[in-house]
């Protein structure tokens, strides 16, 4: 349906609210609420510091959902520039100027809060390689002279993020911009090619990894290899979620993490915790909003009329699915332990406004689907 | 008009392919979570419970109390007391070296000690408690209480732990002591059962009714973090105490043996001679089984491991003796059993013989002139014995010793307990390798040579005379089928036998085995033991009993642990003039009271010299008490009954 002077330029605000995907907006809201009880849960029953935290940090993006979605989706095409440069200027910045914690310089301190840049760069590649696609020619997708601009913007955060070291963050920030590159129509050989390289360069790679990042992987490879060691999560993991069975041992009852048995279980396994205390109705319960939301998103992408929100919903879609599967996979041991937040679920403040940022800007595009852009 | 500046609908429908590509994709992997869940939470659900459970549950064991030990009327012998304990829990410690440092101050620790405990801590989990002391006085318990609050980690506890309150019981009850490797090796009941405080039976009663005392264990279940902090209690069970079981002794009598045998070495047995009850087995000297309980130290072991008289030693069971002049009795018994001699046989006694060229020596220097068979028992006349022997052989009087019990185990149980050794042609045989020499045969006569017996086998022999020759299996546990219907059968058996002039025929297909042909031969003994009590001559006359109803019958004997050099008889050495090693060791048994009797007795004296003068005075004693106690013990009888 492609009516020429069909193009609303000027929508009110009515308009915009009424344009808002509900079934999307829902689903977050949900997902939100399951997340402020399950961070209630691992505070032991307390409305403690995490709780606390964690539904304020909620609210608070959520409404940055909404701003987002507001701002046109024009804007974030002109700016996607801009804000993947600054991304990467404040990843460079946490290189010199970063927090470490736990062997790792992650963080940057803007005292209202600890910003982690490496989250952010998630959507601001996807967002630079979406507009990049958008402005050269279907026929030009698989020139060699177009190769080089993304296939820099995309190493260069990703070996930012990887020396930080952050090997989970960095695959997820790769992933949504293979995602992009994919869907822009870049031929198989090139994954093919790009493969190759990987492969031949990995010992490298692995040369620069931490012990404990080689000996997460060694222990995926075989869990018995050290049980008390980088097994323990993965065990320990499998048997809270094993244990709940099918309806769970209900709310606050957890034991595994109750226990302290569960590691990182505001973060990573905040799964984990749920699946213990809801069983497996509920691990379905979170996986049919998490797979709903995607739909909507890639609905969204199907309504857009323009090939920059195409390319940044389908994308974005995709990202977000894999960061559910990374996370998920990893806690019910099916991939090593990367150290991959659940969107939306796991504590943190700059995964939870990358999240939100980005389905703000998804929802842009989806109100702003007949917009002309470029 | 759609926006793009190139492209157009090529690039849309290249999109369109390969978002179908990707959904595909996720397609594979939702399928690949779900089977995952599915597998996890609903196929092996259970097995992740039990590893959740196993995670989150602890157990903290403790030993019940172990079964109570009693005499015949009740009274304890081996029970449990209160004792104030002393346990660490190492990761509730803040530092386990502050923590010692002052524990070490409070209580007088050793270094050593400590150093023990460390070891301990190192070779197990930080949430398992170590006792630092299992038996604290008083004061120190109070002490700990005060400074409590200062010691974290710290748990005072009041638990039970064995006391035995008679030392002259500690060879027949035993001893428990901590569970050792061995033990659990080969204790197939102590499997889950090595528990902190777990005490287990070495020896005697202790050990032989271990399985049904050690009773079964209790613990308490905490729920407890991935650290090992307690977070509640779930569920605590006492578990269950050991078995009650009450014994055939009698605390009185064992008390005064015990006191008759103080400063010697050596044993005292008695015998219900119809049931087979065991009412005294006293050994000694003894030592003070407590010291076992709480782990005995190094220099009271060594004591008692190398002290002379071998206090650790049962000798009632465990001491191994020539019976000397007591096999007197069997060698009559089987002479006139086998018919070789007649008991009106006269044999001149010279003060030896000589026998193909050897000398024999009576022990009566100056002989006993001529003697028949009664005579020769009374005055126990070697040289009488020695042409019985003769004329009888090793091998039937090897028989005969046997089915009297010689040779064999009395008691089922006791790992302590020796079986002994009676000697005929094959024995030495098998065990020497060399034949048997005719003049062997005279020394075993007279109960010397390669004989080997213990106290309770000769007082079994001693009952089973005493009964009429039945055969009785003896018992110490009350609970033992005993042989309560052989007393009525022997009586009904004696009246029908005067009523109805029924005669042994009756007997056969009975359940009581006879151990004689002929019964006359049996009364033939007592009779002559009887004379050899109360008759002036008789070897035990100076310490016969007078009174009505205390007149009992007995055999001295003396057994030789090295052979008289010539020169020593020339010289009449003297035994109390040998070194103590050297010394014989005196034995008597008897039966009382000589009518209608009820008790047999063994008592032997290491290095006693003879029998007469060492043995049979503290049988005398003993007898006096058994029969004054009698009364009480078929009362308590009856009272048991009728519950």
């Amino acid at each position: 349906m492609f009516k020429p002077g069909a193009i609303v330029s000027h929508l009110t605000f009515r308009d915009k609210v009424f344009s808002l995907d509900m079934i999307l907006v829902v689903s977050i809201l949900l997902l939100g609420i399951i997340s402020c009880f399950a961070m209630y849960s691992t505070d032991g029953g307390e409305f403690a510091y995490h709780t606390k935290s964690h539904i304020v940090r909620f609210f608070i993006f959520f409404l940055l959902f909404f701003v987002v979605s507001f701002f046109s989706s024009s804007f974030w095409y002109n700016s996607s520039t801009i804000f993947y440069l600054i991304v990467l200027a404040l990843l460079i910045l946490v290189k010199y100027f970063g927090l470490t914690s736990s062997g790792s310089q992650r963080w940057l301190n803007l005292y209202f809060l600890n910003l982690q840049p490496s989250e952010l760069m998630k959507i601001g590649l996807i967002l630079f390689l979406a507009k990049y696609y958008h402005k050269i020619s279907s026929t030009d997708v698989n020139r060699l002279r177009y190769f080089f601009q993304p296939l820099v913007a995309l190493l260069a955060p990703v070996l930012l993020v990887v020396i930080q070291p952050d090997l989970g963050t960095s695959v997820l920030i790769a992933a949504g911009g293979i995602a992009v590159i994919w869907l822009a129509g870049v031929k198989m050989k090139f994954f093919a090619y790009l493969g190759i390289i990987f492969l031949s360069i990995a010992p490298v790679v692995i040369s620069f990894l931490k012990p404990y990042q080689k000996s997460r992987i060694l222990t995926f490879l075989d869990p018995s290899r050290d049980p008390l060691g980088a097994g323990y999560q993965i065990t320990q993991s499998k048997i809270a979620i094993g244990s709940g069975g099918l309806f769970g041992k209900g709310f606050l009852n957890g034991s595994q993490s109750y226990l302290d048995y569960l590691p990182e279980k505001h973060t990573d396994f905040i799964f984990t915790l749920f699946s213990e205390e809801f069983g497996f109705f509920g691990s379905i319960s979170i996986l049919t909003l998490y797979m709903l939301i995607t739909w909507r998103i890639v609905r969204l992408g199907n309504m857009v009329r323009n090939s920059f929100g195409k390319f940044y919903c389908y994308s974005f879609a995709t990202a977000f699915f894999i960061y559910v599967a990374v996370n998920m996979g990893m806690v019910l041991g099916l991939i090593p332990i990367v150290g991959a937040p659940l969107p939306i679920l796991s504590y943190g403040g700059s995964s939870m406004m990358a999240i939100m940022l980005g389905l703000g800007i998804a929802m842009s595009c989806g109100i702003h689907k007949d917009q002309a852009i470029g | 008009m759609i926006s793009d500046r190139i492209g157009g609908e090529g690039k849309i429908r290249l999109l369109g392919r390969r978002m179908f590509i990707i959904s595909a994709a996720k397609t594979v992997v939702v399928l690949g979570i779900v089977g995952r869940l599915i597998s996890l939470q609903i196929n092996e659900s259970k097995k992740y419970k039990t590893l959740s459970d196993k995670n989150r549950f602890r157990e903290w064991k403790f030993a019940p109390p172990r079964g109570i030990i009693r005499d015949y009327f009740g009274n304890n012998i081996a029970s449990n007391r209160q004792v104030y304990q002393l346990h660490v829990i190492p990761e509730n410690a803040e530092n386990i070296n502050d923590l010692f440092f002052r524990l070490k101050n409070i209580l007088n620790l050793s270094d050593k000690e400590v150093f023990r405990l460390r070891r301990k801590i190192e070779s197990q989990k930080p949430w398992d408690s170590v006792i630092v002391s299992d038996n604290l006085t008083w004061s120190e318990f109070s002490r700990i209480n005060l400074f409590l609050h200062e010691l974290q980690g710290v748990e005072p506890t009041i638990s039970v732990a064995r006391i035995y309150h008679q030392e002259s019981f500690s060879h027949v009850i035993g001893y428990v002591s901590q569970i050792s490797k061995k033990d659990l090796q080969n204790k197939e009941y102590l499997k889950n059962k090595n528990v902190a405080g777990m005490r287990v039976g070495k020896t005697g009663l202790e050990n032989k009714l271990d399985p049904e005392m050690v009773g079964s264990i209790g613990y308490k279940r905490y729920e407890v973090n991935a650290f090992g902090k307690r977070i509640r209690e779930i569920s605590i069970s006492q578990g269950q105490s050991g078995k009650t079981f009450k014994t055939t002794l009698d605390l009185e009598l064992q008390k005064l043996s015990t006191k008759l045998l103080k400063d010697k070495a050596g044993s005292v047995c008695v015998m219900d001679i119809y049931k087979g009850d065991i009412v005294v087995m006293a050994s000694s000297p003894t030592f003070d089984p407590n010291k076992f309980v709480h782990g005995i130290s190094q220099k009271d072991w060594n004591q008692l491991l190398q002290h002379r008289d071998k206090p650790l030693v049962n000798k009632a069971i465990s001491g191994l003796y020539p019976p000397g002049s007591n096999i007197k009795i069997l060698v009559t018994i089987s002479a006139l059993e086998n018919d070789v001699v007649n008991p009106k046989m006269v044999q001149q006694c010279k003060g030896h013989i000589e026998f193909h060229g050897e000398k024999f020596h009576c022990w009566k220097k100056k002989g006993h002139g001529f003697v028949d068979m009664k005579e020769a028992i009374k005055q126990s006349c070697d040289v009488y014995f020695y042409e019985v022997a003769r004329r009888l052989g090793v091998d039937r009087l090897s028989e005969t010793a046997k089915k009297f019990g010689l040779g064999k185990k009395v008691l089922e149980g006791f790992i302590e307990e020796k079986q002994g050794v009676v000697p005929n042609v094959k024995w030495k045989k098998t065990n020497i390798g060399k034949g048997w020499y005719l003049g062997e045969t005279l020394h075993s006569g007279i109960g010397q040579g390669y004989w080997q017996t213990t106290p309770l086998q000769l007082c079994l022999v001693m009952a089973q005379i005493a009964n009429g020759g039945y055969q009785i299996k003896p018992r110490i546990i009350l609970r033992d089928k005993s042989f309560e219907g052989l007393e009525e059968f022997i009586r009904n058996k004696e009246t029908l036998r005067e009523n109805l002039d029924l005669l042994d025929e009756f007997i056969p297909g009975l359940k009581y085995k006879t151990l004689f042909k002929n019964q006359e031969n049996i009364n033939f003994v007592k009779e002559a033991l009887f004379k050899a009590t109360n008759e002036p001559r008789g070897t035990s006359y100076r310490s016969r009993l007078t009174k009505k109803g205390f007149i009992f019958a007995g055999k001295t004997g003396t057994s030789q642990i090295r052979k008289f050099t010539a020169l020593q008889r020339e010289l009449e050495i003297k035994n109390v003039d040998l070194p103590y090693e050297q010394r014989d060791h005196a034995l008597f048994v008897a039966f009382a009271p000589y009518h209608d009797p009820r008790y047999a007795i063994s008592v032997v004296i290491e290095h006693g010299g003879a029998g007469s003068s060492t043995a049979a005075p503290i049988a005398k004693q003993v007898i006096k008490k058994l029969l004054e106690r009698h009364s009480l013990r078929e009362v308590q009888q009856n009272k048991g009954k009728s519950v």
